[in-house]
């Protein structure tokens, strides 16, 4: 077949060397894993090694392997983005609260030694700033250990707040790969935190609505099915302006309305991945019609009731 | 005044007017005219450089490799007239339509794969391609010609839509094209360049061949 000299040992059956040409799982392998560092004339070096007994043979082969490949490279990576997402709202919410929890130390600690102390994260950005500059400037200027310990411990916590920016960054960025209808419509923070809580897009698309509205409230979920409280109207979605945004005594059809929304556009997301920019404009008139109902507009006062979810979200 | 079209591609009427179509399974509810189907050049930037009159060197039949196949729309109508077709695109969710557009189309491999990684998918596509079609929407549209340029027979050509906005969208396009195509001149013999409006904004189509 060849006559440009290639010694028999060194003929291959391209990139499918080694696999048997029946063996499509094995093909599928090789398609996904393999690697050269230059192209060649595959089809007839398949053909030259029996792998194919022509091109177009070859080309079959080839073609039932690149499907079977993209088949599974594609929903497994699409399987792991949703769960990249997952981890990383979680990782979030845990850095974000030990930025919190270190700071209210960091204060406490301050407020001993210095009159003008101040609270919160912002308060030990401001002292790891301040400190970090004066002993940089004068080296004479002896820094007490106390005072080292102190400044040491606010600087862990601008680094904890900062990599809870980047991580909220990164799922502003990630979501509307992953469920572009659902970031649309809920913002990509929250969308992020109803795929997290359902553990995954998948489950989230297969939960009703009902669910949906409520997650994140297990809580007083729960609380209510023992008899002992009201049923609760709205779980992690009251973040978002159009639950808070709503007067308090129809924050429960906004909800309703919302959640409803939000499923169809988790079952988009997961079953066809289109961008459907008519959910989002539907969902708007219906809050507006909601917030018309029997009363002067919306004038939410932002303030929790009955729903056991996290607060501090301001999505 | 225009160069002739690839056999397997022809001008057919669509609601009045003279459009490009070729022949093959309908795959995205494109009008259909017996078995031809309407090839839009307002989805379709390959379509746009055909209709704006480009010498795309194609004739039918030839092998292509083409960058940037998204869900598969372009890359259909490519697989309609060529010979064996491989069609890199990177995301997962596109894929899986183009699997679908693959299932009907004997000659079309789907590779899910990065086109600024050519190492993991040289053993796969065939070299001496005669063509590359690109339409890549990331950064470093130019340096991705680049990468691939190794697939390309010494007479092939590559058929390139460089997106502005893609590189940056801050700068005018005309500036963000001229730096584009000073890059891909390190590498290629750019011999036509055109922008596709109206069928497409701030883009510009690209014929080269390597050097």
């Amino acid at each position: 077949m060849t006559d440009d000299g290639t010694s028999p040992e060194r003929e291959s059956a391209g990139g499918f060397e080694g696999v048997a040409p029946d063996d499509v799982e094995a093909g599928a392998r090789r398609v996904r894993e393999g690697r050269a560092d230059a192209p060649a004339d595959w089809p007839e070096q398949a053909v030259a090694a029996g792998f194919a007994d022509d091109e177009a043979d070859y080309y079959a082969t080839l073609r039932e392997a690149t499907l079977r490949a993209a088949r599974e490279d594609a929903s497994e990576r699409e399987r792991a983005d949703d769960q990249q997402l997952v981890h990383a709202v979680r990782a979030m919410d845990d850095v974000t609260a030990q930025a919190n929890e270190l700071a209210e130390r960091v204060a406490e600690w301050a407020g001993s030694r210095y009159p003008d102390a101040g609270t919160g994260v912002e308060y030990a950005r401001e002292l790891a700033e301040r400190e970090g500059e004066a002993s940089e400037e004068s080296d004479d200027s002896h820094v007490s250990p106390t005072d080292e310990r102190l400044v040491s411990l606010a600087r862990r916590v601008a680094n904890f707040a900062d990599e809870a920016d980047r991580l909220r960054a990164f799922i502003e960025r990630e979501t509307p790969e992953v469920a572009p209808n659902l970031a649309a419509m809920a913002g990509p923070v929250l969308a992020a935190r109803l795929v997290s809580l359902a553990g995954g897009l998948e489950s989230l698309a297969k939960k009703p609505a009902g669910t949906v509205q409520v997650l994140g409230a297990e809580d007083s979920l729960f609380a209510h099915l023992r008899g002992r409280a009201p049923s609760p109207k709205h779980g992690v979605i009251f973040t978002h302006e159009y639950v808070r945004g709503t007067r308090p005594e129809k924050r429960g059809s906004a909800a309703r309305a919302f959640a409803g929304k939000l499923a169809i556009a988790a079952r988009v997301d997961y079953y066809s991945g289109d961008r459907k920019p008519e959910l989002d404009e539907e969902l708007r008139e219906r809050i507006e019609q909601i917030r018309g109902e029997g009363g002067d507009g919306g004038g939410g006062d932002g303030s929790g009731d009955g729903t056991g979810a996290e607060g501090g979200d301001d999505e | 005044m225009t160069e002739p079209l690839p056999s397997g591609v022809e001008r057919r009427e669509f609601d009045g007017r003279d459009r490009l179509a070729t022949q093959g399974t309908p795959v995205y509810g494109e009008p259909t005219d017996g078995d031809w189907r309407l090839w839009d050049a307002g989805r379709s930037k390959l379509a746009a450089m055909l209709e704006s009159g480009m010498d795309v060197g194609l004739e039918g039949e030839e092998a292509v490799l083409y960058l940037g196949a998204a869900s598969g729309t372009t890359v259909s109508h490519v697989a309609d007239f060529a010979g064996p077709t491989y069609a890199v695109e990177f995301a997962p969710r596109p894929v899986r339509d183009l699997v679908g557009v693959a299932e009907d189309r004997e000659n079309l491999f789907p590779l899910l794969k990065d086109a600024r990684k050519p190492d993991t998918y040289a053993h796969l596509v065939e070299s001496n391609v005669d063509a590359i079609v690109q339409d890549v929407a990331t950064r470093g549209q130019a340096r991705v010609a680049a990468e691939n340029a190794q697939f390309l027979a010494d007479d092939g050509r590559l058929l390139a839509a460089l997106k502005a906005r893609s590189e940056d969208v801050t700068r005018d396009p005309d500036e963000v094209f001229e730096r584009a195509l000073d890059d891909l001149r390190e590498s290629y013999e750019v011999l036509e360049t055109a922008r596709l409006e109206p069928y497409h904004d701030d883009h510009l189509g690209v014929v080269a061949r390597p050097l």
